[in-house]
């Protein structure tokens, strides 16, 4: 609680200091983010703590220890105070297992695999990052888009994420954590708008010459019916993405602008992650092991 | 394929104006540094002296000439990603293109951090180890030699990619499957492959060489814990490099299978697994980055104690608080990738341990404080890289554990705020620690004083320059700013993006001042020779020799029964002694074996890039017939006769009567 009130103070402040800083991760729009936000504050505040004392030391004593000031004591064979010396260990011990503990148990809270608590129905997003765009394939709507996602705020959302290139980073950095897209597996992600807006998303892991340009739009729309006509507008551009159309979509491209698919053939997202499991299709590879059993319960 | 393999003259990158012009410039340098050689009849002196040497101490100046050299080359990289990024706002392209910016920013990482931090590091280590352990050389001096040609090699190698083909577009780390044939298919990768794998195994030798060396060759009555920390911190780091340069050769190597022998270690088809390449190089790379900075902590305690004319603090404290940085340092490595997709558990246990690497540190800090605590501290060029050091890296510090917090990580991750952290401990950290110790050393290495009006300018250049170019990227991290972008449009980045180049030139002044700093020294030299070998009236051993110290080191083994040896000494009224019955001293040759193996792998590495395989056999074959030569010659070391010694000695201790009278 004690936490909670330094660092909505702390909050404040930092708000003032940083009022330039929109569209960042310090302005964030979804739970994941707003609570990242807050364990950056705290953290920072924590530390401060020896972090002040140190550079405010260094500089004084630096000052007030200046060679030509005869009246300041010297003591050229002191090297050792049992006192001193338990303080500068204890002090350091102290904070990082107050650290530690926090860590622990935002690290389980903000673990990115963990689906959401929120009472509303999640919706599924199968993320692929290619050379150099984003697919967005939505399989219980049989939908797709390039370089555009859209989804509604106040509904989670359960990303699944995979590559078929380099790896990428899946980032929407108003939106909070980002998760790797490594080929022939898939990550997860989960995600929530606390409100609605249009996020810049990014890759924030560099993979090559088309990189800086490949970033989309993430909208979230204000109600569900926003959503459903963003679904009716892609759902008029008539074009099919199956394993054909993919591999020309797949070709190395830059600034790539949005694209829409009507219609999406029955398991793309895992025939593209699978692609390069051929010798032995039954191997289940996720990097995440702990969690591939839920993985399957939850999507399919 | 022909006789010159991949290698044709399309290989030269006729078409980037910039590239041409630079070796148009290097060629002209090499022309005018190879004519003054010629004229002032210098080459015997540099093959005999110096390319030859297996002196430890003149193979520690040429391994921080490299470094100085490379360091030039990496900050011309770093001004020209700056001033890319500052030109590729709002959707401009800027003046890079992809296809040049990113292997810019992969020599710039590759270069800064293996050709410019780790040659000045060991360069230092080299330079002064030896003499504060009281040895005469290192245990290997032959080897000490090919460890200082290998890393020279692949310094080459890496500067050739500029003129024939080109160099890694893949960041410094090289991550697969983007380091793949599939996604790399040009000979960037493999300039880096060799150049990395080269120097590594030079690297690795050192470590070797130098954990011999303290083991075995202590001065007589130096216990471990009574060894100069400078001494201490270097050995950790000697223990890390042994420990972990071989996951980086084995790495390098499985990536050399997958690109030339059609290996899948780390493809995306064929069963391959990108994230072991990612383990494994991190496994390497993060117990390096402690390999860069430990031996920093210890000039710091070293100029410290010195400068305030008092004991170090908490010595033991200190040598401790090194290992444990040192062991913790191992298992730390999956911190650089909690958004791979570990579960809470990993990433939460790896998260801690990180902090944890805090306390030692934190440990240190306050000791060198106390340090200062009740001393007299002269504020010379030293100190202040001592001070700005302290003050820098503690932020440097608070953002690296804030880094360490799996959920900030999430949103920070690869973002400039991490490149503002790394360059935070990295270069206010360890290359602050560098310079320090090249002020701290440079007498001692040369026998004459650096100008320190133009010392301090220079301080402070980089001082100010740092703050003003790597705080603004915390604020773009913040700002959702990504890492290895070659433009962007995003308006509220704008500010901060050309506060950042302005910064970076007012680093680049502070490096010219280091050159000018070097150039009007040299000049005034007469007037600031070190007659004593004792300018800063030092601690440890070192400081006990002439400057620059006699070929052999010690006319006689010193007898050690304190940490501060030489103010032990000096106070026994023991230092300075002359002696009547020196011995022959047992030194070894020089030789050439380190160069020419050097030049064969040279030319095999060269080889293995452009695919010529015969001139790959012939390389190997070479460095293998010139160590056989080497392994079976026997005309390898002499004697210096007590009459010589005696000359040189008394000599010496004439100057210091008369420097200190």
């Amino acid at each position: 609680m004690l936490i909670r009130n330094i660092s909505k103070a702390a909050m404040v402040i930092f708000t003032i200091l940083l009022s330039g800083c929109e569209g960042g991760v310090l302005d964030p729009k979804g739970q994941i983010g707003i609570d990242e936000k807050h364990l950056i504050v705290v953290a920072t505040l924590l530390m401060l703590i020896v972090v002040l004392p140190v550079i405010f030391m260094t500089l004084f004593f630096a000052w007030k220890y200046r060679d030509g000031r005869e009246h300041e004591i010297y003591a050229p064979k002191w090297a050792h105070s049992k006192m001193i010396e338990i303080v500068v260990w204890l002090v350091p011990i102290v904070i990082v297992i107050i650290l530690g503990v926090i860590t622990w148990g935002s690290t389980h809270d903000l673990d990115p695999y963990k689906p959401l608590d929120h009472q509303a129905t999640p919706i599924t997003v199968e993320v692929v990052s290619l050379n150099w765009k984003w697919l967005f394939i939505y399989p219980d709507l049989g939908i797709a888009s390039v370089n555009e996602l859209a989804f509604p705020a106040n509904v989670p959302v359960n990303f699944k994420i995979t590559s078929d290139t380099a790896m990428n980073s899946f980032f929407i950095p108003q939106l909070g954590s980002q998760i790797y897209s490594m080929a022939g597996m898939a990550t997860q992600l989960h995600l929530i708008a606390n409100e609605a807006g249009v996020f810049e998303g990014i890759s924030a892991n560099y993979s090559g010459a088309g990189f800086s340009g490949m970033k989309f739009n993430a909208i979230a729309t204000a109600t569900p019916e926003g959503f459903d006509a963003w679904v009716a507008k892609v759902k008029q551009h008539k074009q099919l993405l199956n394993p054909d159309s993919y591999q020309i979509l797949a070709k190395p491209s830059e600034n790539n602008a949005v694209q829409y698919y009507s219609s999406v053939s029955e398991g793309m997202f895992n025939h593209i992650v699978m692609q390069y499991m051929h010798m032995d299709s039954a191997m289940e590879m996720s990097p995440h092991s702990s969690h591939s059993s839920s993985e399957h319960g939850e999507t399919e | 394929m022909s006789i010159l393999g991949k290698l044709t003259l399309e290989s030269i990158p006729y078409h980037e104006p910039i590239i041409m012009v630079t070796l148009a410039v290097v060629a002209v340098l090499a022309v005018a540094i190879a004519a003054l050689i010629t004229k002032y009849r210098k080459w015997g002196v540099l093959w005999n002296d110096w390319f030859t040497s297996v002196d430890h101490k003149r193979l520690g100046i040429m391994y921080i000439v490299l470094a100085l050299v490379m360091l030039v080359r990496g900050f011309s990289d770093a001004i020209m990603m700056r001033t890319q990024q500052a030109l590729a706002t709002n959707g401009a392209a800027g003046y890079l293109p992809p296809e040049h910016y990113d292997q810019i920013f992969t020599a710039h990482g590759v270069i800064m951090i293996i050709f410019m931090a780790m040659p000045f590091m060991i360069g230092l280590m080299n330079l002064v180890l030896p003499l504060q352990i009281g040895a005469r050389d290192v245990a290997f001096p032959f080897l000490n030699n090919l460890s200082f040609w290998l890393t020279t090699s692949g310094a080459v190698l890496i500067n050739i990619s500029l003129g024939l083909g080109e160099f890694a577009k893949t960041g410094w780390v090289a991550y697969p499957p983007l380091s793949e044939l599939a996604f790399s298919p040009g000979v960037g990768v493999d300039y880096y492959i060799w150049a990395l794998q080269i120097s590594g195994i030079g690297t690795t030798l050192t470590g070797v060489n130098f954990i011999a060396t303290v083991l075995k060759m202590r001065a007589p009555g130096m216990k471990l814990m009574q060894m100069p920390i400078f001494t201490w911190t270097c050995t950790w780091a000697n223990i890390l490099i042994v420990a972990s340069f071989p996951i980086l050769t084995a790495l390098l190597g499985m990536l050399t299978l997958d690109r030339y022998m059609d290996f899948h270690f780390f493809t995306n088809a064929g069963g391959g697994n990108a994230m072991m390449y990612i383990n494994l190089f991190w496994a390497w790379g993060h117990p390096e980055v402690y390999i860069l900075i430990l031996p920093a902590f210890g000039i710091f305690s070293e100029v410290i104690s010195t400068f305030t004319s008092k004991r170090l603090f908490g010595y033991t404290s200190m040598v401790w608080a090194s290992g444990a940085i040192s062991i913790l340092g191992f298992i730390v490595w999956l911190h650089h990738f909690f958004t791979m997709g570990s579960s809470a558990n990993v990433n939460a246990f790896f998260g801690v341990m990180t902090m944890v690497i805090a306390v030692p540190t934190g440990v240190k800090l306050f000791n060198w404080l106390f340090t200062i605590y009740r001393g007299r501290l002269k504020v010379t060029v030293p100190v202040l890289w001592t001070l700005g050091f302290m003050v820098t890296f503690t932020i440097g510090g608070m953002t690296g554990v804030l880094l360490a917090v799996p959920g900030a990580d999430y949103v920070l991750h690869n973002s400039l705020f991490l490149i503002a952290h790394f360059h935070n401990t990295i270069l206010g950290g360890a290359v602050f620690g560098y310079l320090a110790g090249f002020s701290y050393w440079f007498p001692k290495a040369m026998g004459f004083h650096l100008n320190e009006r133009l010392g301090k300018a220079a301080f402070w250049c980089w001082q100010i320059g740092f703050y003003v170019a790597f705080m603004p990227l915390y604020v773009l991290g913040f700002l959702g700013m990504t890492r290895r972008l070659s433009h962007t449009d995003n308006p509220a980045w704008n500010f901060w993006i050309y506060f950042a180049a302005v910064g970076a030139f007012i680093i680049f002044v502070g490096i010219i001042l280091q050159f000018v700093q070097l150039y009007v020294s040299f000049r005034d030299r007469e007037q600031n020779l070190d007659t004593t070998g004792d300018p800063w009236n030092g601690h440890t051993l070192e400081w006990s020799t002439s400057s620059p110290p006699q070929f052999y080191n010690f006319a006689k083994l010193p007898h050690v029964s304190d940490i501060d040896a030489f103010t032990d000494q000096k106070e026994k009224g023991q230092a300075y002694q002359r002696s009547a019955d020196y011995e022959p001293i047992h030194m070894p040759k020089n030789t050439a074996s380190g160069i020419l193996i050097a030049i064969c792998i040279t030319a095999a590495g060269f080889a293995a890039v452009w695919h010529i395989l015969w001139l790959a056999i012939a390389g190997m074959l070479g460095a293998f017939v010139a160590f056989l030569f080497r392994a079976y010659g026997n005309d390898h070391d002499y004697y210096v006769q007590p009459s010589e010694v005696a000359t040189i000695e008394n000599a010496h201790l004439d100057k210091v009567v008369r420097g200190t009278a």
